[in-house]
């Protein structure tokens, strides 16, 4: 079972998003923020990250960068789940490593077309 | 509604757009029929369906068929048939047209224009390999509520996140506040026109490729065949033909066939090929027994 961690710090969009993927036969975890999800990449590393941009201590752009540059920097497969839907978040996202980049609001097909995409499902 | 009216809708439908209704479909026609008769301020359907049946009112009858067409599609939908298109087809065809370097592509039931750019992306994707050719795609569809938002290439956030790839929006979109806009270079590689499959297209010429996806699900098998045949009279022998996930050639005509290891991939079954004149497409192993 391929596993997918939801960073976010909406306790109801993780709620919506773990339902989501766990509909496609992913193991879920979460974290809140950027912080929470690097320690928990550096204990066990999903396949998979669902990733917010705004979030508090560390946002998620921060996050994508330093974990990029960490061991292992190309895993896991990183997929920008967020409100901010300009071109120039879009690109700053790619150059930073992101994999897909899902723009808010988002729905079932959305981001299951999306991680079929990056090969997940 | 009156039987009597649905009965004569059906019919009506059938022969203008080939559209097949049976009598559960009802509810559906109402729905879709309802904001004409108020458009044109009708007392109801039964004087929608008395204007239909003098039949003087062009416009009506262009109205009737487009309302009851459904327009659903993708960006790179169903994905595979973009991979064979870029993996298998197009490297034998610009082996087998590198002399004419032209080659033209049909997407006959275009919608609202994410099949052609899609095609469009897969070519820009190789345009290192297209240098110096000439390529023609073709989107037609019968209805012009579709073709217009096809032409504008303007989409929402919705739509561009339904298939298409990040890196694409980011390299062949443009932002426009809310949506998203193919980018003037892709739009110049679509022509968009408005055909009815039930009529004679062969004034669009001929094709290396034809993508006739989701829209003959709609028809009855006769009319199926009979689109089927017309169009490989548009392929050149080794003319290729992409058809929906729910389609097939088998069982309606003998002059397509599936080509070996390509789901949804078709091509043409001429004289020559059965008697097995070397064609651009040989090394792909023809499965015309099949259909015999
Ligand atoms: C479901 S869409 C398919 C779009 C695209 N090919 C795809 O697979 O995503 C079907 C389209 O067929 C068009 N259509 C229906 N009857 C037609 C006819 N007789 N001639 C041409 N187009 C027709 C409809 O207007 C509609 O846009």
């Amino acid at each position: 079972m391929k596993s997918c961690l939801v960073v976010d710090d909406s306790r109801v969009i993780r709620k919506v998003a773990r339902q989501i993927l766990e509909d496609l036969r992913f193991e879920t975890f979460e974290a809140v923020d950027g912080q929470e999800a690097l320690n928990i990449c550096r204990n066990r590393m999903p396949d998979a990250i669902l990733l917010d941009w705004n979030m508090p201590v560390m946002n998620g752009i921060d996050f994508l960068r330093q974990r990029r540059l960490e061991k292992g920097g190309s895993s896991p497969v990183v997929v920008f789940c967020t409100t901010e839907n300009d071109i120039k978040h879009i690109t700053e996202a790619i150059q930073a490593g992101a994999n897909e980049y899902i723009m808010k609001p988002f729905d079932r097909e959305i981001i299951e077309t999306k991680f079929l995409e990056v090969g997940l499902v | 509604m009156k039987p009597a009216d649905f009965e004569f809708l059906a019919s009506f439908l059938k022969s203008t757009s080939g559209l097949v209704i049976g009598p559960d479909k009802m509810y559906l026609v109402e729905s879709r029929l309802m904001p004409i008769v108020r458009k044109r301020n009708l007392p109801g359907l039964p004087e929608l369906v008395n204007a239909l049946r003098i039949g003087k009112d062009v416009a009506l009858t262009q109205d009737v068929m487009e309302a009851m067409t459904t327009n659903e599609s993708f960006f790179f939908r169903d994905k595979t048939p973009f991979n064979n298109l870029r993996n298998e087809v197009l490297p034998k065809l610009l082996e087998a047209r590198k002399n004419q370097r032209q080659l033209r592509i049909w997407s006959a039931a275009a919608s609202t224009g994410q099949e052609p750019y899609t095609v469009a992306m897969v070519l820009k994707e190789m345009a290192a390999t297209f240098q110096g050719w000439r390529t023609d795609i073709v989107g037609t569809d019968i209805s012009r509520e579709v073709l217009e938002k096809a032409r504008a290439g303007m989409y929402s956030q919705f739509e561009v996140q339904r298939g298409l790839p990040i890196q694409m929006l980011v390299k062949y979109f443009k932002q426009i506040g809310e949506m998203w806009q193919g980018d003037s270079s892709l739009r110049a590689m679509v022509t968009l026109k408005e055909a009815n499959l039930l009529t004679s297209f062969s004034g669009l010429g001929t094709f290396d490729i034809i993508f006739c996806r989701n829209v003959l699900i709609y028809f009855e098998q006769a009319t199926k065949k009979d689109i089927l045949e017309r169009m490989a009279k548009q392929m050149p022998a080794d003319g290729i033909l992409f058809l929906g996930a729910a389609e097939t050639v088998i069982g309606l005509t003998d002059a397509l066939a599936p080509l070996k290891g390509l789901r949804g991939v078709y091509t043409k079954v001429s004289a020559e090929s059965s008697m097995a004149k070397p064609s651009a497409l040989a090394s792909m192993p023809i499965k015309a027994a099949a259909s015999r």
